[in-house]
């Protein structure tokens, strides 16, 4: 095979290949880590050969793997896209990291992201944005902006990402691929660089819903290093249905088709979906989820006020970078932060700081936390009547580099319909839809559809999205496929 | 909109150095994105327990048992200014 087809294929065929002998692991690597990366996807990449002549065994033998710069690895430089962990190599590795090692699979490369996960479309990096395949003057999304990249660029087959608020959905809507955020609890958080702890969960960004199905059977169980941890009981099946008779979608009024800010394309190819739902033998129906309205504002009171407690680690003492020029102990620790951390970082430490600070802590989080309540009721009392809820993933797609940066708030609604979903610890899936205009005209590009299920029922979740993925049939490929001009 | 003094204060707490420019940049910011935050607050949720966790777990124990981990040297390796088998630091009151 060419190293052309061998990256064309999805992880779950060049696992079966490898499993046959057709292919050999050393050239499915060696194909991934020879295309160029012109998307900044990647922050540390292997070599071509790194992979040597080991084949692996496991359930993911000798599978290329990409893992957002976030995830701690031994031996491998983790910055969290940030400059204040810049040359920080960890001691130790992440749970998901070294179960999916542990499966088979081999490190392709660290990918860039937003500093500490915080932002929509990776232009907070410290690294430099990583170029959205499809067209290279968009972002891709965020924060798992550099594997959402690598996965739809043919740079990686499939990539670790992690999602706080939207941070795998997202990118995966705008990068046309499959993005999977897993019920709070379901996969350890243990050496995953915290940013929210009550919301931070990592997931697979891939090709196909059967890639997703793969890698999440390995990543998922309990650890006794994150006590949060439980995994999903019964384990994660590989989906196989073929139709939706039966079932029952839910079109939340507030996060559907009409809400504000979704743009025309968008609402195209989100009902032209729930054609497809019906036409499988679905069932569709509007349903409503009155506080999801407040997720954004709950949200940006809750993941800062835990950003700042999270990030008040990085102070120059046990790792990152120092300021060398202060004098006394209190300087160190500001000049430092001062320095080292970006922008949006820095305003979420300040907005979590104000949040919580005498006065203001009931007002604010305590508010929020009790949204968060109403927000997570919603849900149950939806899915008494539906077996998954169906939004568009994000309000549109794919937008032009720095024409967010200078509105914050602007920046936060990409995550309005994932937000909730978050609040509620629930799973959801992004798997594309089909291609649009932006508002104003452009080139086409992915719109990503969202299906949400109750609470570790992410076998049916992703059942159901296969049969979906079957029915739709998105098999495009970005211009810049291969590392080919975009 | 949020006073300056308000900054400089949360700024302190959070052990952040702003310039001039980022404090007048981050009073802008922060009253924009409170304004939009502020709708929750007229909400009537008196009733209503807050949730800090969506899981339910009760106290989670497992057996509190010596093991081994990361060495100090191991531990002492990513540091900035490790010395003698510690963190070193500039003096509180230098």
């Amino acid at each position: 095979m060419s190293a052309r087809e061998l990256i064309e294929l999805s992880a779950s065929e060049a696992l079966r290949r490898i499993g046959a002998g057709e292919i050999s692991a050393a050239e499915l690597f060696d194909a991934y880590a020879s295309v160029s990366d012109e998307l900044n996807a990647y922050l540390w990449r292997a070599e071509p050969g790194a992979a040597g002549g080991a084949e692996p065994s496991g359930p993911l033998a000798g599978l290329p793997l990409a893992v957002k710069d976030i995830f701690c690895t031994e031996g491998i430089a983790t910055t969290a896209g940030s400059r204040i962990l810049e040359g920080y190599v960890p001691p130790y590795t992440a749970t998901s990291v070294e179960r999916v090692t542990a499966a088979g699979a081999l490190i392709l490369g660290k990918t860039n992201m937003d500093e500490f996960a915080m932002g929509s479309s990776n232009e907070n990096s410290a690294f430099g944005p990583v170029l959205n395949p499809w067209d290279t003057s968009r972002v891709p999304g965020g924060s798992s902006g550099g594997s959402a990249a690598a996965v739809a660029a043919g740079l990686a087959p499939w990539a670790l990402g992690t999602d706080t608020g939207g941070s795998i959905r997202q990118p995966a809507a705008l990068c046309g691929i499959v993005g999977l955020k897993p019920t709070y609890g379901a996969i350890s958080r243990y050496g995953m660089i915290a940013f929210a702890s009550s919301l931070d969960q990592c997931g697979p960004l891939t090709r196909t819903v059967t890639d997703a199905a793969l890698l999440l059977r390995e990543l998922q169980g309990r650890d006794e290093r994150d006590s949060t941890s439980v995994g999903i009981e019964g384990g994660v099946e590989l989906p196989s249905r073929e139709d939706l008779r039966g079932l029952r979608f839910g079109v939340p009024r507030e996060l559907g088709p009409d809400a504000e800010g979704i743009e025309a394309g968008v609402r195209e190819v989100f009902e032209r979906t729930l054609r497809r739902i019906e036409e499988l033998g679905g069932e569709v129906d509007e349903c409503e989820l009155p506080h999801s309205r407040h997720g954004i504002s709950a949200y940006y009171v809750i993941a800062p006020a835990e950003a700042s407690a999270n990030l008040a680690r990085y102070d120059g003492v046990r790792y990152g970078m120092r300021d060398p020029d202060a004098r006394d102990l209190t300087g160190m620790y500001e000049r430092t932060r001062g320095r080292g951390f970006g922008a949006e970082v820095k305003r979420r430490i300040m907005l979590g700081t104000y949040a919580l600070s005498s006065g203001y802590y009931d007002a604010y989080y305590g508010q929020a936390q009790r949204v968060r309540t109403k927000i997570a009721e919603d849900f149950r009392a939806a899915f008494e009547s539906f077996d998954f809820l169906v939004t568009p993933t994000a309000p549109t797609v794919a937008f032009e580099l720095g024409s967010k940066t200078d509105d914050p708030l602007a920046m936060y609604m990409n995550d309005y319909c994932t937000v909730p979903v978050s609040l509620a610890g629930v799973p959801a899936i992004s798997l594309p839809g089909g291609l649009a205009q932006p508002d104003g005209g452009g080139p086409e590009l992915p719109v990503g559809v969202q299906v949400i299920a109750p609470a570790f029922t992410e076998s049916k979740l992703l059942d159901a999205a296969y049969a979906l993925e079957q029915a739709i049939g998105f098999d495009a490929r970005p211009p810049g496929f291969g590392g080919g001009e975009a | 909109m949020i006073e300056r003094e308000q900054v400089v204060h949360v700024a302190r707490l959070a052990r952040l150095e702003l310039s001039e420019e980022e404090i007048e940049r981050m009073q802008a910011e922060l009253s924009g994105i409170l304004e939009h935050v502020d709708r929750i607050s007229s909400l009537d949720l008196s009733e209503v327990e807050p949730t800090s966790h969506v899981v339910a777990l009760e106290n989670v124990m497992r057996p509190d048992e010596p093991r081994p981990s990361l060495p100090r040297e191991r531990a002492l390796e990513p540091a900035p200014d490790p010395y003698d088998g510690a963190f070193r630091v500039p003096s509180p009151n230098a």
